[in-house]
């Protein structure tokens, strides 16, 4: 990729560093939060809107920023933490610096490592100011009291020093570099996408010690159970995108052509649609960029919808389909009436695995932006593993063109699990 | 095609093409009228019941997927003459105004009290979210699931 990636520092050098973090330093107390200019506060909520800091760091329920959100990892669960600046259990003790280490370096205000559950290999790439105008902006929160869950993780990760060795591994920030000759929206688009927006933290596949692999960027992750599908020229949207279609579906959750964004980018657009219009239009550049490829090689083809052929290959998902799904999804239905986009259409049915077609039956789809918008009930209760299964392949055989998914009842077991309704 | 409905521990056996929703073998059927159609859509739970202990929308549940699984309606929580805890509770707190999404509230909730004797008032509300009603008693509801849970009437903060 040369569209303004990773430029990698040396693997020694970050280890220098890291263990140079070790030793602390950046004990400087915070100032007081009048000291921060109404300008610079305003910043960074705009940028916090874009980093999505609140998705991971509020609990259901829970004040904004003040941590407590489980995050499901191969190696256990982390608890996130307070970002409200409490003085004994959120920022309260970070100075200016020891704020912009946490994020670029992944030390806390003692030295202690944090875990890279914190996409500090995303926030190393932000510059300067713009981790400060974030630091002035949760500074400024209603500090909220809350003691930080303690993790379940197991050995070795439950060992915070052993992520020194990760870092060491893993850990190589270098500088964001624009692309010459590209405009200055593109360039904007690609800086968000590598330092705040930290896209692939889902969207870029993760090694078995849960690294991104940065040769890989965007290329498609797992995260929470979900398939965050690849955002360049693998892109398997039926549909092409363009900017335009980018920019309708991260302000609003919904694009007519593709679908309505689930699972964690529920919240991520949650936050993009009060974020500022230029940044999202950036974002929409650059990744209509990236996927242009895919659209171009698609060209004008017919998405997909063999319905008879389906019915015949898959009589017991087609039956099940009939009754729990054709009442909003077929052609005259309620729904599709207030133009919602036909199945054939979304993205889920058309990747080359099933986790989100499965995880979208299971879970359902709560409106992104408010009480109004995309709604899908869950299914985990009513429907057994097998009844997702033969849906499943039913959806696949009638709205793509792609070979057969394998293995899908124990796909749904293990979607159960990774979803939370295990 | 013959399915066997297990039905408030009775079996039922139906005839009806796979695809055919619960709710309509349930109500058309088998006589079962408790459950209401709504919306038809998965998006009121005025046709909730229960199957395998958890509620569920019988508008989108095909006769195919319940057979073989436990479905409990309204009519087998309690009668006229002879109400459930949680029955009781609704007539004693006066939650029905038309009436019409109550056999599904109670469905809803009953499958609350079933797994969480004692809930939270958050997990009550988190629980009740789906199911709407359009008289706007969400209130007398929320009193009644607490009485029948032996939970103060009156809320905690939620």
């Amino acid at each position: 990729m040369s569209l303004g990636w990773k430029t990698p520092a040396p693997p020694a050098a970050a280890l220098a560093l890291a263990l140079a973090a070790c030793t602390g330093g950046a004990r400087l107390p915070p100032p007081p939060p009048q000291t921060f200019s109404a300008a610079e506060i305003e910043k960074g909520a705009e940028l916090a809107k874009l980093a999505d800091c609140q998705g991971c760091h509020t609990a259901d329920g829970g004040q904004a920023f003040a941590g407590g959100r489980p995050l499901k990892s191969p190696f256990g669960t982390i608890y996130t933490r307070n970002i409200t600046p409490d003085p004994s259990t959120g920022l309260g003790r970070y100075s200016r610096e020891a704020f912009v280490r946490a994020l670029r370096r992944g030390v806390r205000f003692d030295g202690a490592e944090l875990y890279p559950a914190m996409p500090y290999d995303h926030f190393a790439y932000a510059d300067d100011a713009d981790l400060g105008a974030l630091y002035a902006y949760l500074m400024t929160r209603r500090p909220k009291d809350r003691p930080p869950t303690p993790n379940e993780l197991i050995p070795p990760a439950n060992i915070r020093g052993a992520v020194a060795i990760w870092k060491a591994l893993f850990f190589h920030p270098g500088r964001f570099q624009p692309t010459p000759g590209q405009s200055a929206e593109f360039n904007r688009g690609a800086y968000l996408v590598q330092s705040l927006g930290h896209c692939g933290a889902c969207h870029t596949p993760h090694n078995i010690l849960d690294a991104e692999e940065t040769k890989k960027p965007l290329q498609g992750g797992v995260q929470e159970g979900w398939y965050a599908p690849p955002l360049n020229a693998l892109s398997p949207a039926s549909v092409p995108w363009t900017p335009e279609r980018v920019y309708r579906f991260l302000r609003t959750g919904f694009d007519r052509d593709h679908s309505a964004a689930a699972g964690p980018m529920g919240s991520v657009v949650r936050e993009l649609a009060r974020a500022p219009e230029p940044d999202v239009r950036a974002l929409s550049v650059y990744l209509a960029t990236l996927m242009q490829p895919a659209s171009a090689a698609k060209g004008r083809a017919a998405p997909a919808d063999h319905a008879a052929q389906a019915a015949a290959a898959q009589p017991a998902g087609a039956a099940l389909y009939a009754g729990a799904c054709a009442a909003c999804h077929d052609a005259g239905a309620a729904m599709m009436r207030e133009g919602r986009p036909p199945l054939q259409f979304a993205t889920p049915p058309q990747e080359d695995r099933p986790t989100d077609v499965i995880q979208v039956i299971l879970q359902g789809v709560q409106p992104a932006t408010g009480p109004r918008g995309p709604y899908m009930p869950a299914f985990a209760g009513t429907l057994s593993d097998g009844q997702v299964a033969a849906i499943a392949a039913y959806v696949r055989a009638r709205y793509s063109d792609r070979p057969p998914w394998k293995d899908l009842t124990s796909a749904v077991a293990k979607g159960r699990r990774q979803g939370g309704q295990g | 095609m013959s399915f066997v409905l297990t039905i408030n521990g009775r079996d039922h056996p139906v005839d009806a093409s796979p695809e055919t929703p619960l709710l309509y073998v349930l109500r058309d059927d088998l006589r079962l009228n408790g459950a209401k159609f709504g919306c038809g859509l998965g998006q009121c739970g005025a046709c909730t019941v229960q199957v395998d202990g958890k509620a569920a929308y019988a508008c989108l549940l095909p006769v195919a997927a319940a057979a073989g699984r436990r479905i409990r309606t309204v009519e087998g929580l309690g009668t006229a003459e002879a109400p459930s805890p949680l029955q009781k509770a609704f007539m004693v707190e006066q939650a029905a105004q038309c009436g019409y999404c109550i056999a599904g509230m109670i469905m809803r909730a009953q499958a609350l009290l079933d797994a969480t004797p004692r809930p939270t008032e958050a997990e009550i509300r988190a629980h009740m979210q789906p199911n709407l009603c359009r008289c706007g008693t969400h209130m007398r509801i929320l009193r009644a699931i607490r009485r029948a849970a032996g939970l103060p009437v009156e809320a905690a903060s939620a």
